[in-house]
Parts: C-alpha cells; sequence; structure tokens
C-alpha cells in the first residue's frame, strides 16, 4: 500500500565545489572569494535528497516534492535551469542575500517559517530532506535547526537509503563512524532526513520534465519573497573550507613509489 | 558514436514549439534579446500569440551544449557597437569581469630564447631591432608606435564572455518569456520529410541521446533525445556547433565558399600580484612570439584579473603544433612576464576560431530556420572581431522576426531572406566582411607577406589584398617527409617522450631548443593540472562520444597525429593500436581536432567527426 508523502527538501545553492574556493574577509564578515563570478550549482548533497525525494513521490502517488531554497533570486533562476530538467517539484524560493558563511540560525529561521507557511503541507506526511551537510560552506547543522524549529524530533544524519512499509513506518540506513551504517526503525513522518549520497544515480536531463517544472518555477521565483538574515551578533572566529579541497604540488624528484606513498599517509591523515 | 550508430527505431518524445535554438552565445543572446525588450514592452500584443499552442505566448527555447551558460567560452575585447545598441545605459560594472577599454598597445616580441622558427627576412629584421634595444625595444618587445584604426577597438569593452552571457541569460530568463536549458547538447537538426519545395527547410532541433555507451547504444536509463519541432529553427551553436555542421553536410556551401581557416585560442586567466600596476581595460596585442605566426594578447579585468592568451592558425603549417606550451613561453616572455610573475592561475579555456570570415559563410537562410554569429561566418578577421558581429547578426534576426510576427508572415526562406539577409546586408557587419574578406591570404605565403597584406586590406578597406590559394584545412598541416629532419628533431623527441613518458609534441618543443617549463604550482603548471585549476572539466555519463575517428586506418597510418598535439585538454592521446585514444571527461569541446587532421578522406573534410556532446570546461571565470 503505497504512503502519500509530502516531501519537503531544503538545498541550498552553492558555489561549485570542485572550483578553487578561496576564504575571504571582506565588511560582512567570512565570504568566498568571487563567490558571485564562480558557477554556481545545487548544493550536491542535497542535490541526492532532492532525487531521492523525487523517487519515493514517483513511488507513492498523491505525493507531492517542495524544493525550498534560499538565495539570491537571480542565481537561484540560473541552478533551475539546470536542476529542473532533473526531476519534478515545486520550487518554492526565498530571495535572499546568501552568500559566504551565513549564520545557520537565522538561515534554519528562515527556511523554518517558510515551510510552516507551505499550503497544503500536512505534518503528519511531512518528511524534511537535506544534505547531511554542505559541499562548500555549512555549518553542518542547519536542517537540524529547522527540524527543531518546526517541532520534529525524528531526525536522521549521513542517512544513505529508507525503506518505506506499509503502515507507514520507514527503515533508516544512517552511516556512523567506521564505514558502517546504522540501521533504525522510525515510526512515521514527520521527521528529518539529512542525506548522505543515496543510491541513485544523478537523473538524466529531460526536457519534458524542465519545460513542466517551468511552469511554476517562473512564477514562483517572480513572487519569492526577499528576506534579510538576522544578524544575532554572531562573530565568527573562523571558518573552513570542506575538506575535499584540492592540493597540487609540483614535484620533480620524487619517485613514483615515494608519491603513492604520500598519497596514501594524506588519505589516511584525512 | 556516429550518426548512423542511432537507432532507426526508437519512441522519442516530441514537442512543438515556436522558435527554437541551438546553441547560447552572444549571437543567441542577441537575438533573444532583441525578441524579448519589444516583447516585454507590450506581452498582450497578439503578434507573440504562439501558432503551436493557439491562446499561450510564444513558446520560445534554447538548448546549450555546456553544463551552465557561463560554461566554456571565452573572454574577449569587443567594439561593443551592438552591445550597446541592445543595452544603452550599459554600466560596465554590472557584469563581472568588464571593464571599459582605456588604453590600447601592439607590440612586436623579438624571441629572447632564440628558439622560435623565424625567416631570415624576419631574423634580419630581428637583428635591426636588436641594435636599438635602448632606443626602441624594451623587454624584448618593440611597440609599435602607430596602430592602424582597423585594430583599434576605442570604446569598447574588456568582457569575460563566460559573465556577460551570464549576465544575459539572467534577464532573458528574469523576463519569464523564453527559456534557456543548459546541459543540453543539440545533435542536429530536424529536416522535414517533405520540404514542399523548398530547396533548404528545417522543421526544428532532435536533441542528443542520453543513456548510451560510448558509442551510443542504448544502455542504462536510455533517454533518446526528444524531437523539439519549431516554426523557426536559430543556429547559433557556433563554428564546431553540432547543428551548424548538420546544416553544412546537407545542403553544402554556397558556390565557391568553403571553410578553411581555423584558429584556436587559448588563455589563462590569472590573478595578478597585489603590487601589479596594470590598469584595467589595458588592452595588448602582441605578434611574433613565442613563433612567427603566433598573435598573443592581454586583457586586463578588474580586480587585478588578467586574460593572455594566444591564437595558433591553421595555416601554421607545422604538424607539430601546439598551444599550451607556446602559451607558457608566451606569458614567460619578458614584457609580460614582468607583470605576470608572482601571478596565480585563476582559470583556463580554449576555443576554434573559424577564420574564413566571408569565405566560409553558410547558407543564412532556408524554410524554418536561419544562422546567426560565428558559424554563420560573421567573424572580421581583419580587425579580429567577432563577438559584436555575433550579437549583431542575433540583433537583425531579432528585428526580422519582429517584424514577420506583426506582419502575420511565416519563417520561410523568402520571407526571412527579405528581412534577416537583407538587414545583415545593409549592415556594418557585412560591410566588415568584404573589407576583410582577403585581408589574411598573405599568411598563405609566409609571416611577412601576412603582415603586408593584412595591412594593404586594413588601409586600403579591402579594395586591394594579395591574392592567394587557400589549400583545406588538412592540406595546410605540412607532412612530416616533407619537413627538415634538422628542424624537427623527431627522433630526439621521440625518445625524449618514451623516456619520459610525456606527449611527443611537448619533447619535440624541448628538443628544438624551448627551455623546460620551470613549474611553480601557482602559474606555471603542467598542462592535466590546468584541466583542474581553476575550474573543472568533466563530462555527464550517459552521452556518446563526440570525437569519432571515421577511419581508423587511416589514423593510424598517419605520421603527424597533429590532432593529439593540438588537443586543448589533453584528451586525444596515443592508442595502443595507433590511432588517437579519446577521452571526453577531459574534453573541453574547442573543437581543435576537427580541423588539425591530417588525413582527410575527400581532400577537404577532416578524418575527425564533432558531434553533439555534453560536458566540458566549468569556469565561471573565462
Amino acid at each position: 500500500m503505497p504512503t502519500t508523502l509530502h516531501i519537503v527538501v531544503c538545498a541550498g545553492i552553492v558555489p561549485d565545489p570542485l572550483q578553487t574556493l578561496e576564504p575571504t574577509t571582506d565588511p560582512n564578515g567570512p565570504g568566498i572569494k568571487n563567490e558571485m563570478v564562480l558557477p554556481a550549482v545545487l548544493d550536491p548533497w542535497a542535490a541526492s535528497a532532492l532525487y531521492e525525494a523525487a523517487n519515493f513521490a514517483a513511488k507513492n502517488p498523491g505525493s507531492k516534492v517542495w524544493l525550498v531554497s534560499l538565495g539570491p533570486k537571480a542565481k537561484l533562476q540560473q541552478v533551475m535551469m539546470t536542476v529542473a530538467q532533473k526531476v519534478g517539484f515545486e520550487l518554492v524560493p526565498v530571495d535572499g542575500p546568501i552568500g559566504g558563511f551565513p549564520d545557520a540560525h537565522a538561515t534554519a529561521a528562515v527556511l523554518a517559517d517558510t515551510i510552516a507557511a507551505l499550503p497544503g503541507l500536512e505534518r503528519t506526511k511531512l518528511l524534511l530532506f537535506g544534505g547531511w551537510e554542505s559541499a562548500t560552506r555549512g555549518a553542518g547543522v542547519t536542517l537540524q535547526l529547522v527540524g527543531e524549529r518546526l517541532g520534529i524530533v525524528n531526525q536522521f544524519q549521513g542517512v544513505d537509503q529508507i525503506d518505506l512499509r506499509e503502515d507507514g513506518s520507514f527503515e533508516v540506513l544512517e552511516r556512523v563512524e567506521g564505514g558502517k551504517h546504522q540501521v533504525s526503525v522510525c515510526a512515521g513522518a514527520p521527521a528529518v532526513l539529512g542525506w548522505a549520497t543515496g543510491n541513485l544515480p544523478e537523473p538524466r536531463n529531460n526536457p519534458q520534465v524542465g519545460m513542466a517544472n517551468m511552469r511554476t518555477i517562473m512564477p514562483a521565483l517572480q513572487k519569492a519573497k526577499s528576506v534579510a538574515l538576522e544578524a544575532n551578533g554572531l562573530k565568527y572566529v573562523a571558518v573552513n573550507l570542506p575538506s575535499q579541497q584540492r592540493v597540487t604540488r609540483v614535484e620533480k624528484n620524487l619517485s613514483a613509489e615515494e608519491i603513492a606513498r604520500e598519497i596514501v599517509e594524506w588519505m589516511g591523515a584525512e | 558514436m556516429s550518426s548512423a550508430a542511432q537507432p532507426v527505431e526508437v519512441d522519442r518524445q516530441t514537442m512543438d514549439v515556436d522558435i527554437v535554438c541551438a546553441g547560447f552565445g552572444p549571437a543567441t543572446g542577441g537575438f533573444l534579446t532583441t525578441l524579448t525588450q519589444a516583447w516585454s514592452q507590450n506581452p498582450a500584443d497578439p503578434a507573440f500569440e504562439s501558432k503551436v499552442a493557439p491562446g499561450m505566448p510564444l513558446q520560445v527555447v534554447c538548448y546549450e551544449r555546456a553544463d551552465d551558460l557561463a560554461a566554456g567560452v571565452s573572454g574577449v575585447v569587443t567594439r561593443a557597437e551592438g552591445i550597446r545598441t541592445s543595452f544603452p545605459a550599459l554600466d560596465p560594472v554590472e557584469i563581472p569581469m568588464a571593464a571599459a577599454i582605456r588604453q590600447e598597445r601592439v607590440f612586436y616580441l623579438l624571441d629572447p630564447i632564440g628558439a622560435s622558427r623565424r625567416s631570415l627576412m624576419l631574423r634580419m629584421g630581428d637583428f635591426f631591432l636588436g641594435l636599438g634595444k635602448a632606443l626602441w625595444a624594451k623587454d624584448s618587445a618593440f611597440e609599435l608606435p602607430w596602430t592602424p584604426a582597423f585594430l583599434h577597438k576605442q570604446g569598447g569593452l574588456v568582457l569575460s564572455i563566460g559573465q556577460f552571457n551570464q549576465w544575459v541569460g539572467a534577464q532573458l530568463m528574469a523576463s519569464g518569456l523564453v527559456q534557456i536549458w543548459p546541459g543540453t547538447p543539440v545533435s542536429g537538426p530536424i529536416f522535414p520529410e517533405d520540404p514542399g519545395g523548398a530547396k533548404r527547410a528545417v522543421a526544428g532541433l532532435r536533441l542528443a541521446d542520453q543513456g548510451v555507451d560510448k558509442h551510443g547504444i542504448p544502455s542504462d536509463g536510455y533517454l533518446p533525445g526528444m524531437d523539439v519541432r519549431a516554426q523557426l529553427t536559430v543556429v547559433g551553436d557556433g563554428p564546431v556547433g553540432a547543428a551548424g555542421q548538420r546544416l553544412d553536410e546537407r545542403f553544402g556551401l554556397p558556390a565557391g565558399q568553403a571553410r578553411r581557416e581555423w584558429a584556436l585560442g587559448m588563455k589563462f586567466v590569472i590573478e595578478l600580484p597585489e603590487d601589479s600596476t596594470l590598469e584595467a581595460g589595458t588592452v595588448w596585442h602582441t605578434f611574433g612570439f613565442p613563433e612567427p605566426e603566433i598573435f598573443g594578447f592581454l586583457y586586463v579585468h578588474p580586480e587585478r584579473l588578467v586574460s593572455a592568451g594566444i591564437f595558433v592558425p591553421s595555416w601554421m603549417g607545422d604538424p607539430g603544433r601546439t598551444v599550451y606550451r607556446y602559451l607558457q613561453h608566451y606569458i614567460q616572455h619578458p614584457a609580460l612576464w614582468k607583470h605576470l610573475k608572482g601571478g596565480t592561475l585563476r582559470s583556463w579555456g580554449a576555443k576554434s576560431l573559424e577564420e574564413s570570415g566571408k569565405h566560409g559563410e553558410p547558407f543564412l537562410t532556408g524554410d524554418g530556420f536561419a544562422r546567426i554569429g560565428e558559424g554563420s561566418g560573421a567573424t572580421n578577421m581583419l580587425t579580429g572581431s567577432g563577438v559584436d558581429e555575433a550579437w549583431t547578426t542575433g540583433m537583425q534576426l531579432g528585428e526580422a522576426v519582429l517584424e514577420m510576427l506583426r506582419a502575420g508572415k511565416p519563417f520561410t526562406q523568402e520571407n526571412l531572406a527579405a528581412t534577416y539577409e537583407a538587414r545583415r546586408r545593409a549592415s556594418r557587419v557585412e560591410r566588415g566582411a568584404r573589407e576583410a574578406e582577403n585581408a589574411r591570404n598573405g599568411f598563405h605565403g609566409g609571416f611577412v607577406r601576412g603582415l603586408a597584406g593584412m595591412g594593404l586590406a586594413g588601409l586600403t578597406g579591402g579594395r586591394l589584398s594579395l591574392p592567394a590559394h587557400i589549400p583545406p584545412a588538412p592540406k595546410q598541416i605540412r607532412r612530416l617527409g616533407a619537413y627538415g629532419k634538422a628542424g624537427l628533431k623527431l627522433r630526439e623527441a621521440a625518445a625524449l617522450a618514451v623516456a619520459d613518458g610525456r606527449p611527443l609534441h611537448d619533447a619535440l618543443m624541448t628538443a628544438r631548443g624551448w627551455p623546460e617549463i620551470p613549474f611553480d604550482g601557482r602559474l606555471l603548471v603542467t598542462q592535466q593540472d590546468a584541466l583542474l585549476m581553476g575550474g573543472k572539466v568533466q563530462a555527464m555519463p550517459g552521452f556518446a562520444d563526440h570525437v569519432v575517428f571515421l577511419d581508423r586506418q587511416r589514423c593510424i597510418s598517419c605520421q603527424e597525429k597533429t590532432c593529439i598535439a593540438m588537443c586543448s585538454g589533453q584528451a586525444l592521446t596515443l592508442g595502443d593500436d595507433g590511432a588517437p585514444a579519446f577521452e571526453r571527461e577531459k574534453c573541453v569541446h574547442c573543437g581543435a581536432c576537427l580541423w588539425n587532421c591530417a588525413q582527410s578522406p575527400d581532400g577537404e573534410r577532416s578524418n575527425i567527426e564533432f558531434m553533439a556532446g555534453a560536458g566540458g570546461l566549468h569556469s565561471g571565470e573565462n
């Protein structure tokens, strides 16, 4: 018996993590150098969550997927032209000055208020999806904070798989230390699921899916409400880029064996 | 994959639209901007009602191969006359990396290394200039005291086309009137089964198949490319675009026309040292180094960014010609290096330029289609200007389409010729193209003769020029057997290549006396590192190889293998069987392989087919 789901995916847009990213400090706080000229993508971890959400919705007729995203409207629009070709969803854009390293609490407050106000959203069917962290700049806590603000106590992070059961409960596979998974059973919605990579490949670009999405995306973007993130008196001690940063070094005199040994050591240190 | 490898009977999705565009670059940007600016003024105008979906607004879609509108293109200096016509209040500050031109200089670069292949006449000239080192040659560079007007781009802009495209695309999509879909390669036009007596007719575009293996055979998640049927198909996919190529194959070129002249432009985007004195809007044109045939440039963007690059032309007949290594030597020339030393490589890119100009102009219109931009032969090879010309041809088509929509006329060849072609023929684009038509002929007889011919054509507005027979691109590559042993030092280079495992062309340059590159990991990096620094090169899985070798035996027997030497991303390497091996994931879609093939099956065409493909370079700082 399929379960009707209301899946809300929280997904930010970020500078492509495979570009050369360099933290800087500007008058507004820590930032990423030349962020506005870098290609933007839907945060890869959250993108996995979106593809999983669409897959569940397709398997459970009557289900619906919302994509809630906070970012500059022009960048959102640009990224949506790629994302919208992949799977069907309803975009809920929030036009905000996101960039650099925004405060997770302020971001979560905006997202939670937006989700709470979604027309037709039923809490008893709500699965709140997102990435378990950001590939570029997240504090790794935004999704949890959104869940807290919405009063959702069942939260799972590093999710690679969920299996829905006929009674509405579901089994969750969460990543834990040591390369292992923890298996949990959740009684049912509402729940927060911070996805790792999941198991689905990136969907093909389907022009018809894109055209169908565009019928709602463009009007939504035009009506997107503008928000300002509260400063909350936040002071930054330090910001770091994610650990998958590329490191390039030129070596002329090391043998292949020595280079291999160093790489293995470097990987171990990570 | 070849066209023949496509499954014959597949259940394709179809969609009907009013206007479909192949490729989003300056030309399509100009077209869509012109259309939407007029449309936005009166959205309820019945002229903009869809013919394919009555009651709905005009359905206009554009498909772009690159994964982002800012990806896979290049920085330029442009007079921006057409662009400013579209945006009269344009402030360069609105566009990242854009700057108004403040200073233009032209330098003849001497060879401080002594490795470049200079003719006796050039060596004598260099000797003379060298004698007056203190007077007129500084940092091994001689600045021309006077620059002919045709080279100037005063009042123009230094742009990153990536950022410019993104800026234009954002405005177009914000209008809500058109849709631009990146990451969606077009495999070619749809030709109507019954063209209704028309000599040339197109009924839309077919998108590339997805979920196929490298040979185009359906595999997991097979999704046949959709057929997008349209009243008007706008082909603006550049000189190596699949739609334009298929049109040329089907209809041929007008009598007497041929596409035989090409160049590969490659450039670095460099962040200058903090104490740099180069001012944004500074433009340098250079010639003479690293080889006489190689022209270079340096454009200064705001925020201490600079684009520095070179053009390697097809008339540089050296079969071992290459680009990346030459570019590294170029930026180390004393005149440039004193500014660039201590800088950091932020991005990198390459692109083929169709340099036939008017000689390569295809049929511009037919029933249901029109061609705009560089692929339509718009580039002015005398002024070295293509972006603004491309934009202007797009504007002209936009104005023509508006005229036809308002008059209720269908997009027939006759109507498109009377509106679009007529505008183009009466415009500065056409006048410029005619002036430039034979300006580069002289280069086929040598560098000095080429400069003389260019000057002659430029100073007489194209009325005088040097005659030349321009051979097909494959025949412009000198065969190894005809080239001096001492010059090539092939055996020595081969030994070096085997010993070091480096590409043969790279070893060849070392054997010819070019010094090794002192890699510093910041600006001087290996070609493989350049694929990763300041961006990335990648390809979505599920697409077929877009570079196909038609007759592998020809490739195996080919001694020159210029395609490998000129490959911008080192995506072509020597395979075990002696034929080039292609790695799609490293291809930046520059299209150089298409015209760097010495093995033509028919004397004109290349033995390499360059088809629709996804992926490529991902960097906005281009």
